[in-house]
């Protein structure tokens, strides 16, 4: 299944979602739905996780998702164990996983066919753990995934779909982290 | 010259003018600090990290890395959350990427705490003889992030003023510890 494909499928069932997206997801998500409480601005490579739980925690009347990357996740495995620990009932986290460093060349990612991303996060003691490589099974599910208690995580297996436009100097720019946090402070408890 | 885990765990050999751990908690909370995102360092394990994590004015968020911290704290500013990152120094040099890109480029409020296991009580942290030591002070001058070197109980008024300056100016700001905090007088 193609990851823009994914995307769009969640942003059907988006409501007032914070959605954290790194890098090549940012890209899509920038793409099929432009919206004010989309984050993009990770900055370090692998730290989507960490945003999305600080996010979850200081905002607990929002829910939090995070598309994260499988090369960005592998330099920060450890956040599962985080988050599995602070338990934010309002975290969503997916991971693409494509098995490489697309933003860097492509690369396959280490252990590529071997490491289950979602069998690291049961073991890191996130209860609600689930796996995707067909798209109508992730868009059956999606709703009720939106709706389930968290910490969930859900692998995404996916390929490269439509090319999105890149556009760093969106993602780093002081506008979008300014209009972000406008735009999270005008939103109403959910 | 006792070792920083002997020091960590009695106030016997440190000087009496030394920073209270108990001032330091005063102040953080008196900032508005209510997130307290920690690594184990023994530099403050028993005078703050112990306190802080069963204190209910606090909450408390445990990370595997030093570099989560920065993510968190990044998140929580979103937020209007005050939080602290309290770390030791071989944390901050592991997280260098994300306080440069995160803290610096990003513009954003995160204030780390981080104690200087292996720092001297009688040398400066740039004349230590640790390797560690000695180089962050010049790469925090190098990347333009602000610090307060803390030792003495007149030092511990500095936390609340540095706090406030980082979310007024939406600015990165870290506090050296350059000895171990008196847990009592």
């Amino acid at each position: 299944m193609r990851r823009d494909h994914c995307i769009a499928a969640l942003t059907r069932h988006r409501t007032d979602q914070i959605v954290v997206a790194a890098y090549n997801a940012a890209f899509d998500l920038m793409r099929i739905q432009p919206h004010p409480l989309n984050y993009l601005s990770v900055g370090a490579m692998g730290l989507a996780s960490s945003h999305a739980l600080g996010l979850a925690m200081g905002r607990p009347d929002k829910q939090v998702i995070v598309l994260d990357g499988d090369g960005s996740l592998l330099m920060n495995l450890g956040s599962l164990v985080t988050i599995a620990e602070a338990a934010p009932r309002n975290l969503i986290h997916f991971v693409c996983e494509n098995g490489t460093y697309e933003a860097n060349g492509g690369h396959p990612i280490p252990g590529h066919g071997k490491i289950s991303f979602a069998g690291a996060a049961k073991a890191a003691g996130i209860e609600r753990v689930y796996e995707y490589s067909e798209l109508a099974n992730f868009e059956s599910d999606i709703g009720g995934l939106l709706r389930a208690k968290g910490p969930v995580f859900a692998t995404l297996k996916v390929e490269p779909g439509e090319p999105s436009p890149v556009d760093w100097d969106y993602i780093h720019g002081p506008d979008t982290r300014v209009n972000f946090k406008a735009a999270l402070r005008q939103a109403s408890s959910s | 010259m006792p070792s920083w885990a002997e020091l960590s765990i009695s106030n016997a050999q440190t000087p009496a003018d030394t920073i209270m751990a108990a001032s330091i908690i005063t102040e953080i909370k008196a900032a508005g600090v209510e997130y307290v995102i920690t690594l184990p360092d023994i530099v403050t394990s028993k005078s703050l990290l112990t306190p802080i994590a069963t204190d209910r004015d606090f909450r408390h968020i445990k990370v595997c890395k030093e570099d989560e911290g920065v993510g968190i704290c990044a998140g929580l500013s979103f937020c209007d959350k005050r939080a602290l990152l309290l770390i030791q120094h071989t944390g901050l040099l592991d997280s260098i990427n994300a306080i440069k890109t995160v803290a610096v480029e990003y513009s954003l409020p995160i204030c780390i705490m981080v104690g200087l296991l292996g720092k001297e009580i009688d040398r400066t942290p740039n004349n230590s003889e640790n390797c560690g030591v000695r180089i962050v002070e010049p790469i925090l001058d190098a990347m333009g992030v602000k610090y307060h070197l803390l030792e003495t109980e007149s030092d511990a008024p500095l936390i609340g003023l540095a706090i406030h300056e980082a979310y007024r100016s939406s600015m990165p700001m870290t506090m050296l510890l350059g000895r171990p905090p008196r847990i009592s007088p």
